[in-house]
């Protein structure tokens, strides 16, 4: 598939337009729709674009599965993360109000971090998922 | 919101209703696979346009109508490359288009060399 020209250039203008996209939903989502779970699946899905058009094999040397498990980890990390700082903060978990000296910057800070999390960790999951996938029966990969 | 602006939105927006209905029309009523991808490409690129330029003329000049430019150029240049794909996908898998000699037409009614199938010299489809 890689000697079409027209799916591959119109691929390389679409997948950084996609990966905006997905960093315009989350850090507007608490402002309109979106959040953390939306964007990971729109910057997931152009990984999986950039791999129809161009095969596994780059795909996996510009985004490496230890990347991706990573990711999927490191989200639960964060999100967890700033529960416990919460915690250490005086706080239940959770509670982002000790995060800043102002309450109201505590919130903004605390959904922040946990939503980057969430987006991390489906942008990890939703790759790996299409990499077990699109892997299958081929032991080249 | 002036009269002038208004009027213009809703030609757009009829306008562009119309395009969206005769493509679902057309994507049930055609033949073959790649009549139906010309009937779906309309809806795609000229109902959805008209559409958005006429939401364009209710948005005024506002962040709104920025938003719905972005949106527009990112269909025009997204949807032909969609159809393109599946038309040559289709194409490589072996779906033979539909001709005009398959259908059932009086001689009066035929267009000399449209939608002809090509002589045997050249088989393959268009590349």
């Amino acid at each position: 598939m890689s000697d079409q020209i027209i799916l591959r250039v119109a691929t390389k203008i679409i997948v950084p337009t996609i990966l905006l996209f997905a960093l315009y939903v989350q850090f507007h989502g608490d402002f309109g729709p979106g959040g953390g779970f939306q964007a990971g699946v729109i910057a997931a899905a152009a990984f999986v674009l950039y791999a129809l058009v161009f095969g596994l094999r780059r795909t996996h040397r510009v985004l490496p599965t230890w990347v991706v498990r990573t990711c999927a980890s490191a989200g639960v990390l964060l999100y967890g993360g700033v529960g416990l700082a919460t915690m250490i903060g005086g706080a239940e978990f959770l509670n982002y109000n000790v995060l800043a000296h102002d309450p109201e910057h505590g919130q903004h800070y605390g959904i922040l971090l946990v939503e980057l999390g969430v987006m991390i960790t489906v942008f990890g999951v939703m790759v790996t998922i299409f990499y077990f996938f699109a892997a299958r029966g081929r032991e080249d990969l | 919101m002036s009269v002038v602006g208004d009027v213009l939105s809703w030609l757009f927006l009829l306008s562009g209703s119309f395009f969206v209905i005769a493509g679902g029309i057309g994507v049930i009523r055609m033949p073959d696979l790649f009549t139906r991808l010309h009937a779906s490409g309309v809806t795609d690129t000229g109902g959805a346009g008209l559409v958005l330029v006429g939401l364009m003329f209710q948005g005024g000049i506002s962040l709104i109508t920025v938003k719905l430019l972005l949106i527009l150029g990112f269909l025009w240049f997204s949807s032909p490359v969609s159809t393109y794909a599946l038309a040559r996908a289709a194409l490589a898998s072996g779906e033979e288009p539909f001709w005009a000699e398959d259908l059932d037409l009086p001689p009066s009614a035929r267009i000399p060399g449209f939608a002809q199938r090509p002589a045997p010299d050249r088989e393959g489809g268009p590349e």
